[in-house]
């Protein structure tokens, strides 16, 4: 009777219960069975939005309107739990799941792990932020964080004390929302600043600073998880069925792959020297100058910028014609390009062997496959030239000294960085704070780059709107007047760097 | 007179007795063993040390008190230092596998010198200190002391005299002892507020809100601002100083006080009027305070550490009782109860206890014999316990005592805990 009733009642909140929570730690892996499709599915589907976490965080001022639209939309249109809605179970457990799977693939090097925590730090924040203040408190009591907040009474005979020690507290503020007590040692970064009011080896955090206590907590389980699950990778990865999976995410590019022209013709011959100085990134320039410098380009070099130049609009008929062009300056006459490097060209196009229509090459791609050696071209400048070689040339391109130490990577930068910087040229050449893009992808760059100087308008009218461009910048996005004026002062420089000489 | 002459040359000679009569060793043992809770955290620290023409040998450790005098009694260090507490016997670190060797905890420690100081101290400079700078000691181990307690939560904090110019704190409740190098980065930043080289001349500057941490340091200045550094430092009378002074305030102050000081040379009367001009600037000004006097106070007088010094887990440090070789003294303990009347030149030289320990004490004589026909070793121990008594030594090692008692209380506190846990009654 009571009996039988209460275990109903039981198995009902079981599924309840185990999600209950629009936000967690993942602490505990899931236990069930999935089928590899769902596998891969919600490992994808996660890969985008983290991705877009970055994207968004790199182009927007985090938790501003443009960030919180932004990612609210991906949240939901990839299917995560967005507001802790009522029937998000679905969500609540693709959302365990598929970050369970993306460890497995970005335990296994420093880079990885340290991209994969940073997402999901922003993740974690945005969601927790967008938590009522009830369900705030609800989470810190049920994932065990021994914040205790403190007693009304603590709160009033410490007031003065807390206010001169917090910033942006106000009386009203200490008197209305809780004020947390958490050991020193777990709020280290207001100890140093001394931002916080310290007692006896507690630090009064102040409800609104809550969250950057909650990030580090979750960044160093996150942290420890990893190293974990590092160790007992090898036992998954001889997983026939997941090995390709995993080794495939960690290098994923998931956003267009610009196999699918949408503006094939619309590019003449003519204009790639003028574009390439407008609107090629800079391993697309130089790959572009050392084809019309040597009149040859070797097999990688071909690859990459080949590919490329299919990737903004140029037909088969077109690359043929603009190769051969080129290499018959050279060493090759027509007779020889025709038999050894009129087939690799076909091949590109996906009208020879496997007849594998080829995509460009991402970012990410060029600058972790084939290395370039002496005597290519290819890969990534800010990435494979040495650092040293990389300032000189942006010397010689007369790029002042600060604009170099902008443009320059250090060499610690981070795997997806190299990218972030090759778009402050983009930034610099356009006299925009905002690029409105975080570049993964030589092709974006192009199309971006076009995009904006012709205001949004069709690729076509591009050298007209090129000439525009240089005098007027009307279609900037962003202006604004003292930042224009600096960036002048260094686009005088740079300027020449992204022109043909 | 206390220093008894002291010449380095004669170390190599009282050294040896140093060790084998005076040196507190069972003290010593008792306080790095953290009264047994640990296993082996005496067997697994580190001690360096300094011989005889600078010979410097690290990862020294030892597995019982009787080991650790035997090796200091054969080996006469000049100067000892602690490390940390290692995950294998320091000793046999070669022997155990790359990567796995590793600092696991020590103390918190703060090392306050002198030579920090050099851009605010006229009376000396470089590794000399008078009565009148040693003020700077009093005042930084007030401040640094009330904020480890009162804001941090440690209780057991051993302060001790260097030797020559500065003073070290070692923190050594458990919870200090296992800080990771970022807190103990983030609690040395935190009591940091003189910041800044050669180059940078206002190094402490302060802005609204004040956090109650500052206000609580500036009080301490405060109390011994004028007499220290108005009347003894004279900070305010020569050209030169002044001009110091003034380098840290505005421009129209500083244009007041340069016609204001042609006139009136009385240097309290200046800070005087000093202070009633930044107070009129502060009260006409919408935004914010300006608290240029206070800043001046602070340059002057607020505790300079060395971050390097508290960060690191496997820092060494001089060990308490240790010598300095230069000056001869002691490095003892201070009692902060009687901070006031500490008088570093007053603390003793090897040569003088050594002096003191071959005076006769008759009295004694008869009672020794009889005694120490019972048992040898503990006739050793015994005479070696009456021996720094006997010396200027011993009121040091009462303050050492005492501290030992206090953490003690806390010792069994967790052994009490920890037995609990395994069910042994």
């Amino acid at each position: 009777m009571q009996f039988s009733g209460r275990r109903k009642k039981l198995i009902g909140n079981f599924q309840n219960d185990l999600y209950d929570q629009c936000l967690q730690f993942y602490g505990q892996p899931p236990l069930e069975n999935i089928s590899l499709t769902e596998f891969e599915t919600f490992a994808v589907e996660r890969l985008k939005l983290l991705k877009t976490v970055e994207n968004v965080g790199v182009s927007c001022v985090k938790n501003s309107e443009q960030y919180t639209k932004k990612l609210d939309a991906e949240i939901s249109s990839l299917n995560f739990p967005h507001r802790g809605g009522i029937s998000e179970y679905e969500k609540r457990r693709k959302d365990h799941i598929s970050h369970f799977i993306l460890r497995l693939a970005y335990c296994q090097t420093e880079d990885l792990r340290r991209w994969f925590i940073q997402q999901e730090m922003d993740l974690f924040r945005y969601r927790f932020n967008c938590l009522h203040s009830k369900h705030k408190t609800d989470f810190l009591h049920k994932n065990n964080l021994k914040y205790e907040t403190v007693s009304a009474e603590e709160k009033k005979n410490l007031k003065d004390k807390l206010i001169a020690s917090s910033y942006g507290l106000s009386g009203t503020k200490v008197e209305e929302h809780d004020v947390y007590k958490v050991p020193f040692q777990d709020a280290l970064d207001l100890v140093r600043t001394r931002k916080v009011y310290l007692l006896a080896g507690n630090a009064y955090i102040p409800h609104h600073e809550i969250v950057t206590i909650v990030l580090n907590d979750f960044r160093t389980r996150l942290s420890k998880a990893l190293a974990m699950t590092a160790r007992s990778l090898p036992a998954v990865q001889s997983d026939e069925r997941l090995q390709p999976l995993l080794s495939h995410l960690s290098h994923a590019y998931v956003g267009q792959d610009y196999s699918i022209q949408k503006n094939i013709g619309k590019i003449s011959l003519e204009q790639i020297d003028a574009l390439s100085g407008k609107s090629f990134p800079l391993c697309m320039r130089h790959l572009h100058k050392a084809l019309r410098e040597n009149h040859h380009l070797r097999h990688g070099g071909r690859m990459q910028y080949g590919l490329f130049l299919k990737g903004i609009g140029l037909t088969l008929e077109q690359a043929l014609q603009f190769w051969r062009s080129e290499f018959v300056k050279g060493k090759v006459d027509a007779d020889k390009f025709d038999k050894a490097y009129a087939y690799s060209v076909r091949h590109m196009f996906g009208k020879e062997g496997k007849r594998t229509d080829y995509t460009p090459y991402s970012c990410m791609k060029v600058i972790l496959s084939n290395p370039p050696s002496q005597g290519d071209y290819h890969g990534c400048p800010f990435r494979h030239s040495d650092p040293e070689l990389l300032k000189q040339k942006l010397q010689n391109y007369k790029v002042s000294p600060s604009g170099i130490n902008q443009v320059c990577p250090t060499t610690s930068t981070h795997l997806t960085r190299f990218s972030t910087v090759c778009v402050k040229g983009f930034l610099k050449l356009n006299l925009v704070e905002d690029a409105g893009f975080s570049l993964n992808h030589p092709n974006q760059y192009f199309t971006e780059s076009q995009k904006f100087l012709s205001g949004g308008r069709d690729i076509k009218k591009e050298v007209d709107m090129s000439q525009r461009s240089q005098e007027n910048p009307a279609s900037v996005t962003h202006p604004s007047q003292a930042n224009s004026k600096q960036a002048h002062e260094e686009m005088g420089d740079l300027d020449s760097f992204f022109q043909d000489e | 007179m206390p220093t008894s002459d002291y010449d380095p040359a004669c170390l190599p000679d009282l050294l040896p007795l140093y060790y084998r009569r005076l040196f507190p060793f069972s003290q010593y043992y008792r306080w790095l063993s953290y009264g047994g809770v640990s296993k082996n955290y005496f067997q697994n620290r580190e001690f360096s040390f300094t011989l005889k023409d600078d010979i410097y040998v690290r990862y020294q450790s030892f597995t019982t008190q009787n080991e650790l005098e035997k090796e200091m009694q054969k080996m006469v260090p000049y100067k000892v230092d602690i490390g940390a507490v290692y995950s294998h016997r320091p000793s046999q670190h070669n022997a155990v596998k790359s990567g796995t060797f590793q600092a696991l905890e020590k103390e918190l420690v703060f090392d306050i010198d002198m030579t920090d100081y050099d851009d605010v101290r006229r009376c000396c400079s470089a590794a000399d200190i008078c009565s009148k700078c040693w003020t700077l000691m009093i005042i930084a181990i007030r401040i640094l002391d009330r904020a480890l307690r009162e804001d941090f939560g440690f209780h057991h904090l051993l302060w001790v005299y260097s030797g020559r110019r500065g003073v070290h704190c070692w923190v050594c409740d458990d919870a200090a002892r296992k800080l990771s190098v970022a807190a103990r980065s983030a609690v040395a930043e935190y009591l940091s507020l003189v910041k800044g080289g050669e180059e940078t001349l206002r190094k402490v500057v302060l802005s609204d809100p004040i956090h109650p941490f500052i206000n609580h340091s500036l009080s301490v200045v405060e109390r011994y601002f004028q007499q220290y550094a108005i009347v003894e430092q004279d900070i305010l009378c020569s050209k030169e100083s002044v001009d110091k002074v003034l380098a840290l305030l505005p421009e129209d102050i500083k244009k007041d006080l340069t016609i204001y000081y042609q006139d009136e040379k009385n240097p309290m009367k200046r800070w005087d009027r000093l202070c009633a001009l930044v107070e009129h600037k502060k009260s006409s000004i919408k935004k914010g305070g300006q608290y240029f006097d206070k800043e001046i106070m602070l340059q002057y007088c607020y505790p300079r550490l060395d971050v390097n010094v508290s960060k690191g887990v496997n820092h060494l440090l001089k060990s308490p009782f240790s010598v300095h070789p230069k000056t001869g003294r002691i490095s003892v303990p201070i009692d902060l109860k009687e901070l006031n009347t500490f008088d570093p030149f007053e603390v003793p030289t090897i040569s003088l206890i050594c002096e003191e320990l071959e005076r006769p004490r008759a009295d004694e004589a008869e009672e020794d014999d009889v005694k120490d026909k019972e048992n040898e070793q503990e006739a050793g121990e015994r005479r070696r316990i009456r021996d720094y008594k006997r010396t200027s030594l011993a009121k040091y090692v009462k303050v050492f005592d005492r501290f030992l008692e206090a953490m003690a209380r806390s010792w069994k506190g967790e052994m009490l805990k920890k037995s609990d846990l395994q069910k042994d009654f």
